[in-house]
Formats: structure tokens, sequence, C-alpha cells
């Protein structure tokens, strides 16, 4: 994927996990119009869309500004990039300061796939204490999410948040494509 | 000149025997030392982080293009079913992988995801007498379907029990088990499908030494949250995948008796025998036989012998 190209998109995370490459090129156009307005013009958003890794279920539409409500700050979910102080101790070692990156998406840092032969040898090449160990941007996502949502009390189940596709029902051997409970009760 | 020469005869067995003893019991324990492939790749299982979604379970099924199962992957009924002797589901011919649910003491359920490990010097491969079993450079342990005789010695090696049977086929029969996507995925530098699949990153897939120094790093950032062990890292050897958790690994249907020892260990130290009795022995008794005899009978035997020995030539 790009994540150059992300990094200047603000708010809004609408790459695509498989994109064609129509697909990233309109992107890349959006991202750079958007790297264009200043800073004072990108606001925050109400609801996000998070697109990027839709496959075997819908995006999820996230409602933003309920999420601000209720989140001890920014910061939960943003570390310390969008002017909040890290609240992770391990974090904060070095990361002292707040810092205004604009890399407000998750899909900035956290890459799409984290397990790609290019990903394993660069990390393997540096040898930096921290960041060796980043989760990718599905698992940012859920073990914030779900971590999250598991002590406050919010919705756990995979169709809480998002709905499965037909591709996920066929993964899944569930609803249209659920075994014949027939068959099922013969093999027991 | 004949006594000389069969006095040769036997020092010389006798030389080439013992060199045959100690080169492969060198062998044998060069085999010991053997600590995966310097670019192993592995898996780190953090089960701290696992919700039992099964997503591993339905991607693995799609890859391996394995049947359909009874249930759906997203029903959760399956966690309390329990086969012989009250034992949770394991892996079969129909699926390479399987996720379990334990209740310790005193803790939140926890959920164990069970495939093969990919040990580094695997017991099933060290069992297979026709060679069925490699283990690649990549990590994967992968079998040849097409020479396994079906004989399953594998099944009862394996320290974790998961070489399958495919019992179901009546004519051609074989043992099925996880390869770690070798054929599709990992030896084209791609994780597993199970990895791939898993919304939390339970799995973390990378060279195995990586992995080893990300598991302590781990348990130094969050000491409160793992026990202090990396399951896998030294046990039987060494496995591909290893684990961290949150409850201590007994409670989480692991076997924490398993030793360090890769499992041909157990009976290196006999098999190491095997090549000084056939090589040896026989020399060595009849070197024996014959100076006894030389001893009763040395004239007789003497002329008798060059006699012989003069005929054949």
């Amino acid at each position: 994927m790009n994540p150059i190209a992300n990094r200047h998109k603000g708010d809004r995370e609408v790459m695509q996990t498989s994109a064609k490459r129509l697909t990233k090129m309109t992107l890349l156009a959006a991202a750079v119009l958007l790297a264009a307005l200043p800073a004072a013009a990108r606001e925050v958003p109400d609801v996000v869309e998070i697109a990027p890794l839709a496959q075997y279920y819908e995006p999820v539409v996230f409602d933003h500004s309920m999420h601000i409500e209720v989140a001890e700050d920014c910061s939960s979910c943003h570390h310390q990039t969008t002017g909040t102080p890290m609240l992770d101790e391990n974090c904060g070692r070095c990361h002292h300061a707040p810092r205004t990156s604009g890399a407000a998406a998750c899909a900035a840092c956290h890459a799409i796939e984290p397990f790609s032969a290019e990903t394993l040898r660069a990390k393997e090449m540096d040898n930096r204490l921290y960041h060796r160990d980043k989760p990718g941007l599905k698992a940012a996502y859920h073990q914030n999410c779900l971590g999250c949502h598991a002590e406050m009390g919010g919705p756990t189940g995979c169709q809480d948040c998002h709905g499965r596709t037909e591709a996920g029902d066929a993964l899944f051997n569930a609803g249209a494509y659920a075994p014949n409970p027939a068959a099922a009760a013969g093999h027991h | 000149m004949k006594g000389i020469s069969r006095r040769r005869f036997l020092a010389a067995s006798l030389a080439g025997g013992a060199a045959t003893t100690l080169t492969l019991s060198k062998q044998a324990i060069g085999a010991g030392a053997f600590e995966g492939y310097p670019d192993g790749m592995g898996v780190l299982v953090d089960l701290t982080r696992c919700v039992g979604c099964r997503s591993c379970e339905a991607a693995c099924n799609k890859e391996q293009n394995l049947p359909a199962p009874a249930a759906p992957f997203d029903d959760p009924s399956v966690f309390d079913q329990t086969g012989h002797g009250g034992q949770k589901r394991r892996t079969d011919e129909n699926a390479y992988t399987v996720v379990n649910r334990y209740e310790p003491e005193g803790q939140e359920p926890v959920y164990r995801k069970f495939q093969c490990n990919h040990c580094n010097e695997p017991a099933c491969l060290t069992s297979c007498f026709v060679n069925a079993y490699t283990k690649t450079r990549e990590g994967a342990v992968i079998y040849n379907s097409k020479v396994c005789v079906g004989c399953r010695n594998c099944m009862i090696a394996c320290p974790f029990q998961v070489p399958a049977y495919s019992y179901s086929s009546a004519f051609d029969p074989v043992i099925k088990k996880c390869i770690f996507c070798y054929d599709t995925r990992l030896k084209y530098g791609k994780p597993p499908a199970c990895v791939e699949s898993c919304p939390q990153e339970v799995m973390t897939f990378g060279y195995r030494k990586e992995l080893i120094k990300i598991a302590q790093d781990r348990i130094k950032a969050r000491p409160g949250k793992y026990v202090d062990h990396i399951y896998g890292e030294n046990e039987v050897g060494g496995t591909g995948w290893m684990y961290l958790a949150g409850a201590s690994f007994d409670q989480l249907g692991f076997d924490t008796d398993l030793g360090k020892e890769p499992i041909i260990s157990n009976v290196k130290d006999f098999l190491g025998t095997v090549p000084m009795v056939l090589a040896i022995w026989p020399a060595l008794f009849t070197g024996f036989h014959l100076l006894a005899k030389k001893k009763d009978h040395a004239g007789a035997d003497h002329s008798s012998h060059n006699a012989q020995e003069d005929a054949e030539q």
C-alpha cells in the first residue's frame, strides 16, 4: 500500500485492501488535495468510514463524535499524534512531548500488510528497541476497539460493529452458506 | 605371508568398524544441536489477545480446501464440545487448526489455537521410515503424502498429537496436518492464512529468532500481563510456533513436562550403538573365533587354509 500518501490524509481512512490501480490513483489525488489544505481546515470528523480492510466484513461506520465523548482523551486512540500526551508509559519514555503530526489516521503508521517479506526484512535490519512489535492496521483497530469495548461494556460481537459480507458468510460457512443441519447431525 | 594377511584383514575391519561407528555417532550427536535454520520463520501466538472468533479456522479451511465444517465457523457451541475422556477438540483430517476455550482459575476464559508447532527437530520427521517429512529452510514441517505408507508412527511420535489420519478414506488414507501454508504462501514469503485472517494479531509472523526477542520484550514491557515463559522457545528442542500466555501453561492445555530435548534424543543413545553392534561385533567376534581356532589347531588350520586360498586363486 502507500503509507506516504496515507500520512497526509488526515482523518479519512479510505484505502482498499487489495486496491486496484485506478482506486489507488484516485486516492493519491485525494490525498494530495487534502495535504494541500491548511491544517486549520482539517476538521475533526463526526463520522469516519473505516474501509481499508473491508473484505469479509462491511466497512465500519465509526461515530467519531460519540467516541470523543466517551474516550478519556484523544490519546486513547491516537497516541500522541493529535496533540495530547501519550497514555502508555512505555511509549512515554521516549515520546515526552505530544507531537501534532497530522497523521491522525491509523493507517498512516500501522501497515495493512504487517508481515510482508519487505516489512519483515526491514524490521530485521532495524535494531532500535521499540516499534519492532508494532501491530498491523487490522490489529491496531481490533486491539484498541475491542479492548476498550470489553472494559467499558461496549459491543464485542464481530457483527455488532461491521456486518458480514457475502464473501464473509462463505468464509465462515454461515448464513446462506451454513452447512445442512441434517448432514451435520448425521456426522455426529 | 598368509598369517599376516589375515591379521591385516582383521585389523583393517576393526579399524573400519570403529571409524564407521565414530562417524555415525558424531552425526547423531550433531543432529541434537540443530536449532533450526537461521532464516527459519515462526509464529508467536499471544494467547492474551485471542477472543475466540475462529476466523483462523475459517481461513485455514478455505486456504487448504478442506471440506465444509459440521457447524458454521462462527458457532461458539464448539467450545463446549468434548471427545473421548472429556478432552477438547483436536486437529483432524478436516481441520488443521482448532481453537479451544480454557477456564483457568480465577481468570477470564482463555482461547487457544492448536495447529502443528513446526518443531526445529520434528519427532514426526525422525520417526518416519519412508522419509515423507521435510523440515524446509523456511521453517515448515511438510510431508509428501505420495510416499506415506500410513504406518502412523508420526502420530505416536508427535509430542503435541498433531498429525491426523484420513480414516475416512478407504483406499488412500494418509497423514494430514498443518503445513504452515507452505505450498501456497510460506514459500513465497507470505504469512499463513490463519495469521492473516486474525483480527487481533494473536499471531505474529516473522523470523523465529526475531520473534523470541519480541516475546521477551512483551514480557518485559508488561510484567503483570504475562507468565514469564515463552512456550516453544526450548520445548522439545524449540518449535517454530511459540506461545505467550497470561495464565500458567498447564491450565491452558499445554504439556509442560516435555523438557528441552528433542524427542529423538530419547532414542539417540540407543540408535548410536546400533552401528557399533552391526559394524564392530561381527568383525570382533570373527576375530576371536579365528584366534581361538588358530591356538587350538595351529598346524592343521594353516595347511587347510592355505589349500583353500590356493584353490581360490
